[in-house]
């Protein structure tokens, strides 16, 4: 079979009306095509949730500052969280492992692919649900508009008597059907891995991205369905008259908290081990070898889910646990470090003794790897109890997981998106606009995050809308306002470079990186079936054995 | 710095000695530098907690030049060269005693950083009080704190007195944490890590502040719309000024004869259903008691400072000041306003 | 390289999955059972800790009878996918109708102890913590129990248009499967409700 053949059909789509296509995207249950939907959703919302960042980093330019009212600002830092968290980064790690999974497991579709489309849409219409609190939520108070309590919402700040209107309950509904939306997806990725790999493909042969998001949907399934729980609790108080969070019928604040965090730390590894799955895919193939430990790196990956589920309380070392609560938390959040330390020195063994491609993907992985290694070793200081007491609630918190987030997450998913970019659209990035966005974001980032640290050492809390002068905090918030810019100019040149190439891009071949994984078997873009013939493999590199037959893996 | 030293035997010592030496020299310059500054400690807790972030800023510093120091090693040495072949590398697959050794020696590293913090915790949250220590208890209110002195019959709002420890005879203050709506954090720096207040859950903390001095912090848990000014101030005292202060705050409200005038709009007005001043009709606990509001030197939890034209710009729109705060604007005639701040001015 | 880089000319490997209906329920009751754990641990906390009456001593009663009816529409759903595996097609349906016949009582069951609870003992979802824990503990276990309902009417629907052949045996397991868990879901949630909390 020619491969003409096959892209023929795909680029004659162009040339139908656009009420077709669009009919078409809507309908679709495609997982390239849902992937892709997943993508360019979640870069909206990075572009609205960035404003809101924006628009926080103005007002705490200087000390009294008075561009935002009080309220403003509390539901910025509402928005801003719950955005980036639930209709950012999941729904584009979504997109990722979607698009990606099938292809690199040697399968036509996902598991259930309604399922996914309903997943899909269902997420979607989870953040038009949130924003709609922006018109919808002014109830008979007057009080309404976005959600202002903060995204982890502590009790009882969310009950009828301190939140007035509807505000309060877009947030609740806005998360909670995302929140089936990623169950969904999260059954489909299990599903997907155990049913769906092509023969040949047991699972110490998959590639590591399908192990990473498969425990990562695990991690969704056992995290994401406890939130839940606590919103429908929520909903129950707030609408039925309930008591589970009512501190004054006897309720309790703090079962909340814990019911949070149950989902929330779990959560920051659902977003981060995809992450870890772009790197573990990228970083072998710019040092042109294979991943160093393979059989080391999915046993890590497995006991990070697991130990992941049991230092929750972490997040809670100021609300006033007995010292053996404590002592038991700290243990288990330490213990997450060797798993994680096990990581990065496999990836870090990887590139030893290859020969390293400074590609755009390969600058962003690097740089992930030592601001991840700067943002666990904060983690590990916020894990020692006596220290939190000082570090919980104040910017060192904030710089903490930007520095994860942003400074790990963010900048994997760049590499990623440059890596996959070809594949997806069948054209090439523009290299020189890539190192651009590179080291434009790579300095905001450190202008913002490095310095954001300080100010919390200094005793600045978080989630005040201004604060006093005189704290010495003042030129260290002024440094991490102008960083911000910096990344915005970043993302800014990454949008302009996708749909620059995308329109004028030098088309590629199927395998522009000569890597290894299935997915660079196809065509780019891939056809609606991915592979012709369903693939057959022998090792975990099968493009290497055959491209090395006298070498095989 | 007993801590500190049983920690000098630890790993990474020379790393551990360079960062003491350059956080001690810090720490004496640590208070201009800032009000709230963590590293500027000055009671035992806070100490304590000091000890165990340098020791593990020595650790996780130490940790970060070794791996940071292989990744920059890695990236250089292993660049693709400009002469490059175009032959792949050595493919090596993995190897299991460095996976061990990169696995024993976090484990050995996490084993000594938590033995260190397992410490400080039992030190600080299972330590005995003596007989001596005097109690306070803390309410949270939005946007405003009351202190109580069961015993001794006293009831303020927002700045807080306790007398000055001394090491070799310690007399340390408990702090009942209370909270009379949502969550709020009491958090002092200098004096100690933070504790939440939350209703219907008690909490408790101590200090033992061991120089005079105001000390600094702010409400450390997003409680609502004025969460960022609901600040803290500790008055640390020699004893003799902690007993007579405590001593002023016992006597009724003090009222001067050309005053009633202002009295009499105080008490027809509704501040009376929030405020109380002893010894009068107003008994409302809702707001901040200002039996002797004129003894404290801020207003609105340290949101201004306590002038009369604050007071009267407060009165007539606290939003003002003090955006989102649940005070009203109270609609006041010029006339009623200057009789009613020269009452509250009289409320020493 | 092009799409058929990778071919395959003859099945040499041996290649067998698990089925993916069955994998994606159990990840769904896996879901479930997250769900339901939660409340299970607010409903164990808040036990004694109603400011006011009325407690689980003065107003619940063990419902023994219709807690039977749903334990044994396990079995019956057993027995229906059994048959149906083995080719019975009628045999199904008498057991499939009997599965939903048990589940409805079930359900009578609930509604009868709600009306009582909310009607003669004052009992409702905002009197107290205890009216919290328990209708939302039990309502969502009774909606479970509803929707299973549905899903077997559905199938029912299809077997009275005689639409429901053995080749469907593998479908109507892992419907079963479901209903399996909601009953299970139930013992903890009597364990829960009506022995450590009375
Ligand atoms: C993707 C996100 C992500 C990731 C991966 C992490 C990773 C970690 N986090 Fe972070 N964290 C967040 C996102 C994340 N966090 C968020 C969003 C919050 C705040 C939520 C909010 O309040 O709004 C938070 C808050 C938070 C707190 C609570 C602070 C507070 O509010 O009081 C704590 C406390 O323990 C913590 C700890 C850790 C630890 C120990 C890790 C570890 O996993 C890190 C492990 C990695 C390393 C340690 C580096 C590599 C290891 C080695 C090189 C081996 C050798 C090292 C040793 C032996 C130490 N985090
Ligand atoms: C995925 C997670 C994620 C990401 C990526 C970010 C990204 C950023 N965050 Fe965010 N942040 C959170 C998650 C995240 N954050 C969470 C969970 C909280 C806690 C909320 C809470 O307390 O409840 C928080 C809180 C938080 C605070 C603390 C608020 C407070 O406590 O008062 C601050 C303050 O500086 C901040 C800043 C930033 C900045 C500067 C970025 C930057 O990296 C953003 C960079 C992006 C852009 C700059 C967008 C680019 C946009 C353009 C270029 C626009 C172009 C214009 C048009 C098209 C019209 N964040
Ligand atoms: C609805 C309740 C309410 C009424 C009525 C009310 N106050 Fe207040 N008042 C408060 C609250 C609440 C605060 C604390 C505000 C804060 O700091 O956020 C406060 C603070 C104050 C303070 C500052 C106290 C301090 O030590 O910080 C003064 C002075 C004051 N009120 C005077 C008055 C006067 C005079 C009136 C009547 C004309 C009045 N209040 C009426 C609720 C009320
Ligand atoms: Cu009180 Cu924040
Ligand atoms: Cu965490």
């Amino acid at each position: 079979m020619s491969t003409d053949a096959i892209a023929l059909p795909g680029t004659g789509l162009a040339s139908r009306p656009i009420v077709v296509r669009l009919h078409e995207w809507v309908t679709t249950v495609d997982h390239k095509r849902l992937g892709i939907l997943y993508i360019i959703y979640a870069l909206v919302f990075l572009l609205i949730a960035g404003i809101e960042a924006i628009v926080i980093r103005i007002q705490l330019i200087r000390p009294h500052n008075d561009f935002v009212s009080p309220q403003v600002f509390n539901r910025m830092f509402t928005m801003h969280g719950t955005t980036m968290i639930f209709f950012v980064v999941m729904p584009v790690l979504f997109g990722f492992a979607n698009y990606l999974l099938p292809l690199m497991i040697g399968a036509r579709d996902m598991a259930f692919p309604r399922l996914n489309a309903f997943s899909f849409w269902m997420t979607a219409f989870g953040g038009l649900l949130l924003y709609f609190s922006l018109v919808g939520a002014n109830g008979l108070y007057g009080a309404g508009n976005a959600p202002d309590v903060g995204w982890f919402a502590y009790a009882p700040l969310t009950s009828q008597t301190f939140s007035l209107g509807h505000s309060t309950d877009f947030w609740i509904l806005g998360i909670l059907v995302s929140g089936f939306g990623s169950i969904g997806v999260a059954i489909n990725i299990v599903s997907t891995v155990i049913c769906m790999r092509c023969p040949g493909m047991t699972l110490a042969k998959m590639p590591l991205f399908a192990w990473l998001n498969f425990v990562m949907a695990g991690l969704v399934i056992l995290a994401v369905s406890p939130l839940t729980a606590a919103q429908i609790m929520l909903l129950v108080d707030r609408y039925l008259g309930g008591h589970f969070f009512d501190t004054q019928a006897g309720g309790s604040a703090v079962m909340w908290m814990h019911f949070f965090w149950i989902f929330g730390h779990p959560e920051v590894y659902v977003l981060v081990l995809p992450a870890f799955a772009f790197v573990s895919e990228i970083v072998p193939v710019f040092s042109r070898k294979p991943i160093f430990g393979y059989s080391v790196m999915v046993g890590a990956t497995v006991a990070i889910g697991f130990i992941s589920m049991s230092v929750w309380a972490h997040h809670m070392f100021t609300v006033g646990m007995g010292a053996n609560a404590n002592t038991f938390f700290v243990l288990s959040t330490m213990a997450i470090a060797v798993p994680t330390g096990i990581k990065i020195f496999n990836w870090l063994a990887t590139m030893w003794g290859g020969k390293i491609d400074f590609k755009t993907p390969m600058l962003f992985c690097i740089a992930f790897l030592f601001q991840f290694l700067v943002a666990g070793l904060t983690g590990v200081m916020l894990g020692t109890a006596p220290f939190n007491w000082h570090l919980g609630n104040s910017y060192f918190v904030v710089a903490h997981f930007h520095y994860v987030i942003v400074g790990g997450i963010l900048f994997a998913l760049f590499g990623a998106f440059y890596y996959w970019f070809p594949k997806m659209s069948g054209k090439m990035y523009n290299e020189t606009l890539g190192k651009l966005h590179f080291w434009l974001f790579f300095i905001g980032f450190h202008l913002t995050f490095d310095f954001m640290h300080i100010p919390g050492l200094l005793g600045m809390p978080r989630r005040i809308y201004t604060y006093e002068p005189g704290r010495g905090w003042d030129t260290w918030n002024l440094i991490v306002t102008i960083g911000v810019f910096f990344q915005a100019a970043g993302i800014l040149v990454f949008l302009g470079n996708f749909i620059w190439s995308y329109f004028r891009g030098e088309s590629v071949g199927s395998d522009p990186w000569d890597a290894w994984t299935l997915e660079w078997s196809t065509n780019s873009p891939p056809p609606v079936y991915n592979f012709a013939t369903i693939p057959e493999v022998k090792s975990r590199r099968p493009l290497w054995d055959l491209k090395h037959p006298d070498d095989p893996d | 710095m007993r801590l500190v030293d049983k920690f000098g035997h630890g790993i990474g010592l020379q790393i551990f000695v360079c960062v003491c030496c350059s956080a001690a020299a810090f720490a004496d310059h640590a208070v201009p530098f800032s009000p709230t500054n963590i590293f500027a400690p000055a009671s035992t807790a806070a100490k304590s907690i000091f000890g165990l972030s340098l020791f593990v800023l020595a650790v996780t510093g130490a940790i970060f030049v070794v791996v940071f120091t292989l990744l920059l090693y890695s990236v250089v040495k292993f660049r693709r060269q400009k002469n490059d072949d175009g032959r792949e590398p050595p493919q090596v697959y993995g190897s299991n005693q460095v996976e061990i050794a990169w696995t024993v020696i976090p484990v050995l590293i996490v084993v000594a950083l938590f033995m260190a913090t397992a410490r400080v915790i039992a030190d600080i949250q299972k330590a005995s009080l003596p007989a001596n220590t005097i109690e306070v208890v803390a309410i949270g209110h939005q946007f405003w704190w009351e202190y109580r002195y069961p015993g001794r019959g006293v009831v303020t709002a927002n700045e807080l007195h306790v007398p000055v420890s001394d090491p070799s005879n310690p007399t340390p203050t408990l702090i009942k944490l209370l909270s009379a709506d949502t969550d709020h954090s009491f958090w002092v720096p200098r004096l100690a890590g933070k504790t939440d207040l939350i209703p219907n859950h008690p909490n408790s903390m101590w200090i033992d502040p061991q120089e005079t001095g105001l000390y600094l912090g702010q409400c450390a848990q997003y409680c609502g719309t004025q969460h960022a000014k609901m600040l803290l101030r500790v008055y640390v005292q020699s004893r003799d000024d902690f007993d007579r202060w405590i001593q002023q705050q016992r006597q009724p409200a003090f009222v001067k004869e050309d005053a009633s005038q202002g009295q009499r709009v105080f008490e027809t007005t509704a501040c009376i259903n929030c405020h109380t001043v002893a010894g009068t009709a107003a008994n409302g606990r809702f707001g901040p008691d200002l039996t002797h509001l004129m003894s404290r030197d801020t207003i609105a939890a340290g949101a201004a400072k306590n002038t009369p034209e604050s007071l009267r710009q407060w009165i007539l729109n606290p939003d003002s000041i003090k955006p989102g705060s649940l005070m009203p604007a109270m609609q006041l005639s010029d006339q009623d306003l200057v009789a009613l701040t020269a009452y509250l001015e009289t409320l020493r | 390289m092009n799409a058929t880089a990778i071919t395959v000319t003859e099945h040499r490997i041996e290649w067998d999955r698990p089925d993916r209906g069955r994998v994606g329920m159990f990840s769904l009751i896996g879901a479930e059972s997250a769900i339901f754990t939660i409340f299970v641990v607010a409903y164990l906390f808040y036990i004694g800790k109603s400011l006011t009456g009325p407690t689980p001593k003065d107003v619940l009663s063990v419902p023994v009878f219709y807690t039977i009816c749903l334990l044994s529409s396990s079995l019956t759903i057993h027995l229906a996918a059994k048959s149906l595996r083995r080719g019975s097609v009628g045999t199904f349906g008498a057991w499939w109708f009997a599965t939903i016949a048990l589940g409805a009582t079930f359900l009578y069951g609930t509604a009868t102890e709600w009306h009582r609870l909310i009607y003669q003992e004052g009992l409702t979802i905002s009197t107290n913590l205890f009216g919290t824990t328990y209708y939302s503990l039990v309502g969502l276990h009774g909606f479970h129990v509803i929707v299973g309902l549905l899903a077997l009417s559905i199938v029912m629907t299809f077997f009275l248009m005689g639409k429901v052949k053995s080749e469907h045996a593998e479908r109507v397991d892992v419907l079963s499967l479901y209903w399996h868990f909601v009953d299970a879901v139930w013992v903890v949630v009597f364990t829960v409700v009506y022995v450590l909390g009375r």
